[in-house]
């Protein structure tokens, strides 16, 4: 047994014996409030510390990696350009990005830790703010680390194949594809705050990303109406378009009215939901 | 110092906490003490902002809880030791406490001792665990602000009998050192040593309050006899010397000082096996008679018969 002798703060009582330190009276002492820069470094922390977080993070650049290695080895030579491993990258973005963003929210239910971070933090907007911070940061970093293995691999491919070494990618097009991608990830974001179980998150983001693309893209081959419509309230469509082209006044348009009602709305809801519901 | 005002709270149709009023005075262990389903965890939840009330108030330190700059510093909370992320080891768990609070590095090391969890043991992950190591831990990240307010729900759940002998030293200590605690269980004798006030709770309301002394007090004498002839006889004299007696197990229990039942046992000449003060029976059967209607028994009795009715 530990003979640590334990001297709550903030105390002076007749009855504390002399050994103890002297202490400040009961509301003398006064704490700073906690930082939100802090917050944001402890849910980054969250988000590595275990193996599955750890992997997870890890299965970007790894997949990455493989997603260049497949471009080389697969690719016809005159495909082998910087355009074609950009493409190539975005898939693996796409699926794991939300899923980390998601997990970062629903973890605080799923695994309970909810019960101790809004004990130490019970403003529960600033812990929701501070993991959207850390979801941004990780979606560039993982965008930038894409561009440099992409571009490794457009170096050593181009040379494999002995053809000239192709970049036709702008920097204005990356932005937007890394625009697209965090698009995305805010939507994985906005389902754990929803839905707060990460397997029916996970479920509801493929139905999004996979199944509800695919039925729109039927509708609108058989209904005209549906396809003049799409771009405005298909946020899936309209986010798409970043990845081909840089939008036009009225794409850009459209990408704001139909992520109002497929993210901003749901996003309010959701914070609105983890703001007053039990933590249990 | 912990004060809850005229606090309710309903799920639907089902009130969980109903009126509850009390105060933990720091210096002091107050035990809340109720059976399982009757408010405890609900009033708790509702005292660090976790759950919502839908009338009344509580706070701690003068404060809502949500109003603390920095709630770790001063009030140390466990709610539940297995709400732990179960892929974190021992050592994350409290590193993450250390980091969000603010605090030096070495405050890890310092709990990690602190509760006796060895340093292998805080490299592996919480979901090896046992039960009472979880509880160690959960106790660990409660106290590595240096709170002055404890608020501890069921604590003792799953410690050994040396496990629960340390937790009562340690809360005993913290409290002689002028801290707040306020800790629940459903275990009368449990809390029974521990505790300087008593709140007991049953089916959402305050059944009993007040210093254990106090709730002590009129708890009379436990008397018990070799045959069941010799209680007739003991209890015909205490008739005469007019005094209110209850039969328990081959004995009963008289409201008055075991010196003078001793005495009219004698003058009667009843011969005695047992014969002392009887505090913790007369709690027991306090908190047994105040959380009667509100004994899981009952209820499970209700379900069978319910159970029953819906087969046939």
């Amino acid at each position: 047994m530990s003979t640590t002798q334990i001297t709550p703060t903030g105390l002076t009582t007749p009855a504390t014996p002399a050994t103890a330190p002297a202490r400040p009276a009961v509301g003398g002492t006064t704490y700073a409030p906690i930082p939100f820069s802090r917050l944001v470094s402890v849910e980054l922390r969250k988000m590595f510390d275990t193996r599955s977080g750890f992997w997870l993070v890890a299965s970007i650049g790894i997949l990455a990696t493989v997603a260049t290695g497949a471009v080389i080895v697969f690719g016809s030579d005159d495909a082998l350009t910087y355009g074609t491993f950009a493409a190539a990258l975005g898939i693996p973005m796409t699926v794991i990005l939300p899923v980390i963003a998601m997990l970062s929210v629903t973890s605080e239910w799923s695994q309970r830790t909810g019960l101790a971070t809004f004990t130490f933090v019970p403003r529960r907007g600033r812990v929701i703010a501070a993991k959207a911070v850390c979801a941004l940061g990780i979606g560039v970093v993982a965008m930038l680390v894409a561009a440099a293995i992409g571009a490794a691999g457009n170096l050593l491919g181009s040379t494999i194949a002995g053809v000239d070494t192709v970049w036709d990618l702008s920097v204005l097009q990356f932005t937007m594809i890394t625009l697209a991608t965090v698009l995305n990830m805010f939507i994985g974001f906005m389902l754990g705050l929803l839905v707060r179980n990460s397997a029916a998150a996970i479920v509801a983001y493929f139905v999004y990303q996979f199944v509800l693309s695919g039925l729109t893209v039927l509708l609108a081959s058989t209904q005209q109406w549906f396809a003049d419509l799409q771009p405005w309230v298909d946020f899936n469509f309209s986010q798409g378009q970043l990845f081909d082209v840089v939008p036009s006044a009225e794409q850009w348009a459209q990408l704001g009215v139909s992520g109002l009602f497929w993210l901003a709305l749901p996003l309010a809801i959701g914070l609105r939901l983890v703001l007053r519901t039990e933590v249990k | 110092m912990i004060t809850i005002d005229h606090l309710s709270r309903s799920y639907g149709s089902f009130t969980a906490v109903d009126d509850v009023s009390f105060t933990a005075a720091p210096g002091r262990v107050t035990g809340f003490l109720g059976p399982n389903g009757a408010g405890k965890s609900t009033t708790m939840r509702i005292l660090v902002g976790l759950t919502k009330p839908d009338a009344g108030s509580a706070t701690v330190c003068g404060r809502d809880f949500a109003d603390l700059p920095n709630p770790g510093r001063q009030v140390g909370v466990l709610l539940d030791a297995s709400a732990q992320h179960a892929g974190r080891t021992g050592r994350e768990v409290l590193t993450i406490a250390q980091r969000t609070l603010g605090l030096s590095a070495d405050r890890v090391d310092a709990m990690l001792a602190r509760v006796s969890l060895t340093e292998a043991e805080s490299e592996r992950r919480v979901r090896h665990y046992s039960l009472g190591m979880r509880q160690r831990l959960g106790i660990a990240v409660a106290l590595i602000g240096d709170p002055e307010v404890l608020v501890l729900d069921e604590p003792a759940n799953g410690l050994d009998p040396a496990g629960i002998r340390w937790m009562r030293d340690l809360l005993r200590d913290y409290a002689d050192r002028g801290g707040t605690v306020l800790l629940s269980s459903h275990l009368l004798h449990e809390i029974e040593v521990v505790a300087d006030d008593l709140v007991v709770i049953g089916n959402g309301r305050i059944v009993a309050q007040g210093t254990k002394a106090e709730l002590l007090a009129g708890a009379g004498t436990l008397v018990r006899t070799p045959a069941p002839s010799d209680v007739q006889v003991l209890a015909r004299a205490l008739v005469d010397a007019d005094l209110d007696f209850s039969h328990v197990d081959r004995g009963l229990r008289v409201e008055a000082e075991p010196e003078q039942v001793g005495a009219l046992a004698l003058a009667a000449g009843v011969p005695l096996v047992e014969l002392r003060g009887a505090d913790g029976a007369g709690l027991e059967e306090m908190f047994l008679e105040l959380t009667a209607d509100t004994q899981r028994e009952t209820t499970l009795t209700t379900i069978a018969t319910s159970t029953d009715g819906a087969a046939a």
